[in-house]
């Protein structure tokens, strides 16, 4: 744009002096094309190589019925008839819709957490820290923490709750426990990553408008409710949607504290399944059948989020 | 749906703990004025200040007993481990448990490991994304930006919908058992690490890089010398989020390493926890356990303000 030519009748150029400009800027261009080329070429390939390519035939093989090495025989659309006559397939869908409890769970303390670190308050960038240690550890590790920690007789937490006079379950082996448990242990380790980004959004906030509305002579729960929420909504907006996503990719956990998928199949995850039957049973077409429903729901789900949010928009001015 | 870059920025001000003096600057204010001293909304009750102290106390030490208790068991003997009432302090300590760590398992081989793909994937594909970021932010292509679109959409597609058929391709030349898995496929440049810096770049004008260009630098040298030093603060912070992302994965490597010595430090610790929980080696697994989660600690604790301020960026530029 700054390399165009100037008009002739100004600086009296000639016509071949335009042409030859041109073509220079043509070939300039070209050149900066080709670099812009080469400087996107690495992801581009690795989109195509490992996105594009795959997914393509993710599609066919979820049509075949297959192991992985031997021959693909087409069988058609009998893997998504046998995923939805398939009670594993459901039981795990709807476990996995379960953990997400957790996200408003979460949400709210972490909320209520940013509310208390935005005051001034003694030690702040210590509890920030601390608050923040489990976002930065390995979910192998803390899975495995875990585990442990939710022994019936010995772990930490029944511990814990002996001091209050509660008599624990056995978290992992019950039941109804079992995923419970896991809610707790992702709160526990994802409450330090969205307080910081609550705290981002609520120190954001102008105080002119806290200034305002209490002249107005608006309560405490008012101003929460007028000013700080819809504030921080577009935080709370992108918390929900990337926690929905992760949390329907939810496995490390689920394979490091119940490796059999739990009491009575109570923690088995989508992913889990998927990841099960692919590689420890060999049913590749399915798997991937599955893997692709997975997708696509994680898909809808995200675009029913942002039209919800886009309905919600608003502008405090 | 977004909050406007000045917010942003003093978000990211307020987290680095600058924010700290403006709201003194801002309280002197406030009692000058006089109006606002008795019921003014910015005011805080000091007694309410007290109080949520206390309960942040009782938070704080919520999150951080179980990683106490972990370290605490780590250095117990076998036995001490099952004490009821248990001991938060070990009596006796037992150090040997990090030493059996390093000489009896795979550790060692796991934090080599680790840090081969780490290291490789992270410091390659940021120098990728960085390039393909400038490009897309800066120079001309027809079609770029229907490029950048396409790049974007694979932030849509879950990895479990990609593994199996990544798995196929890889098996069938022959990279099962290796960390080539584990590189190649994100070596080549990360999809949220462009987005950034190409937001990052939007600040850049661009008449500096057409002067740049009319004086004759390669775009190899305006990337190098212009580019790079201007967006270093974002490079590094994604790097270090990149970094922490597969440091900590488990799902891939579970699904291409087999051999105990090629597997990376998640994988190792998670086996121990099967084969050492049936001989009840609890301080064993939790040794490992602290050992995986030190490194990432310590690099935390360095760059604590940049990894902060790079998540409260991430989080509004939404």
């Amino acid at each position: 744009m700054a390399t165009t030519a100037p008009p002739a009748e100004q600086t009296g150029w000639t016509k071949q002096d335009i042409k030859a400009s041109r073509k220079a800027n043509r070939k300039l261009h070209r050149k900066e094309h080709a670099w812009a080329a080469a400087f996107m070429a690495p992801p581009v390939i690795g989109w195509v190589a490992f996105l594009l390519f795959p997914m393509g035939f993710s599609i066919y093989a979820s049509l075949t019925n297959w192991n992985g090495l031997g021959n693909m025989t087409f069988v058609g659309l009998d893997n998504y008839t046998r995923l939805i006559q398939d009670p594993y397939f459901w039981k795990a869908l709807w476990n996995t819709v379960f953990y997400m409890i957790g996200i408003p769970i979460g949400l709210a303390i972490s909320l209520a957490l940013a509310l208390a670190l935005s005051r001034k308050i003694r030690g702040r960038t210590f509890f920030r820290t601390v608050y923040y240690i489990p976002v930065i550890s390995s979910l192998a590790a803390i899975a495995i923490l875990w585990q442990w920690a939710y022994n019936g007789d010995f772990g930490l937490v029944n511990q814990a709750l002996d001091l209050i006079g509660i008599d624990g379950p056995n978290w992992l082996q019950d039941p109804t426990w079992s995923k419970p448990a896991l809610i707790i242990m992702a709160v526990w380790k994802g409450l330090g990553y969205s307080t910081l980004l609550y705290l981002a959004a609520v120190q954001a906030v102008p105080r002119s408008l806290y200034e305002a509305a209490s002249l107005d002579g608006a309560s405490g729960w008012k101003r929460f409710t007028k000013i700080t929420w819809p504030m921080v909504q577009p935080v709370t907006f992108f918390l929900v949607v990337t926690n929905i996503i992760a949390g329907s990719m939810i496995f490390t956990e689920i394979n490091i504290m119940t490796p059999t998928g739990g009491p009575s199949w109570s923690t088995a995850s989508l992913v889990w399944y998927v990841w099960n039957q692919a590689f420890r049973n060999l049913q590749m077409g399915y798997a991937t059948a599955m893997a692709l429903v997975l997708g696509i729901l994680v898909l809808i789900v995200t675009a029913i989020q942002f039209r919800i949010n886009r309905a919600n928009e608003f502008s405090i001015d | 749906m977004s909050l406007n870059a000045n917010s942003a920025r003093a978000a990211s001000r307020a987290l680095a703990g600058a924010g700290e003096p403006d709201q003194g600057r801002q309280a002197p204010q406030l009692k000058k004025r006089g109006l606002f001293q008795a019921k003014g909304a910015t005011q805080e009750s000091p007694r309410v200040n007290a109080l949520l102290t206390v309960i942040l106390s009782i938070g704080a030490v919520v999150m951080a007993a179980p990683l106490v208790w972990m370290v605490s068991t780590s250095l117990k003997t076998k036995d001490a481990v099952y004490a009821l009432p248990p001991e938060w302090i070990p009596d006796p300590f037992v150090w040997d448990t990090y030493r059996r760590v390093f000489d009896d398992t795979y550790v060692l081989s796991g934090i080599k490991n680790s840090l081969i793909v780490a290291v490789s994937v992270t410091v390659v594909g940021t120098v990728f994304s960085s390039l393909a970021a400038f490009a897309l932010a800066k120079l001309r292509l027809p079609g770029k930006n229907a490029i950048f679109l396409m790049l974007l959409s694979g932030m849509m597609v879950p990895f479990p919908t990609l593994m199996i058929p990544q798995f196929v391709m890889f098996s069938r030349i022959g990279w099962v058992d290796t960390l080539l898995p584990l590189i190649v496929p994100v070596i080549l440049g990360n999809v949220i690490m462009i987005f950034f810096l190409r937001q990052y770049l939007h600040n850049v004008p661009d008449s500096l890089v057409e002067a740049a260009k009319i004086d004759g630098a390669s775009y190899l040298k305006i990337f190098w010398t212009m580019i790079m030093p201007l967006i270093r603060p974002a490079v590094a912070a994604q790097f270090i989020l990149w970094f922490m992302f597969v440091w900590n994965d488990y799902l891939a490597p579970i699904i291409y390493l087999n051999s105990p010595e090629k597997q990376t430090l998640q994988v190792v610790i998670a086996n121990m926890n099967v084969q050492y929980a049936t001989q009840r080696d609890y301080p064993l697994i939790m040794a490992a356990s602290v050992i995986s989660v030190i490194p990432i600690l310590v690099v935390f604790l360095i760059f604590q303000r940049q990894i902060i301020e790079s998540i409260a960026l991430t989080g509004s530029k939404t």
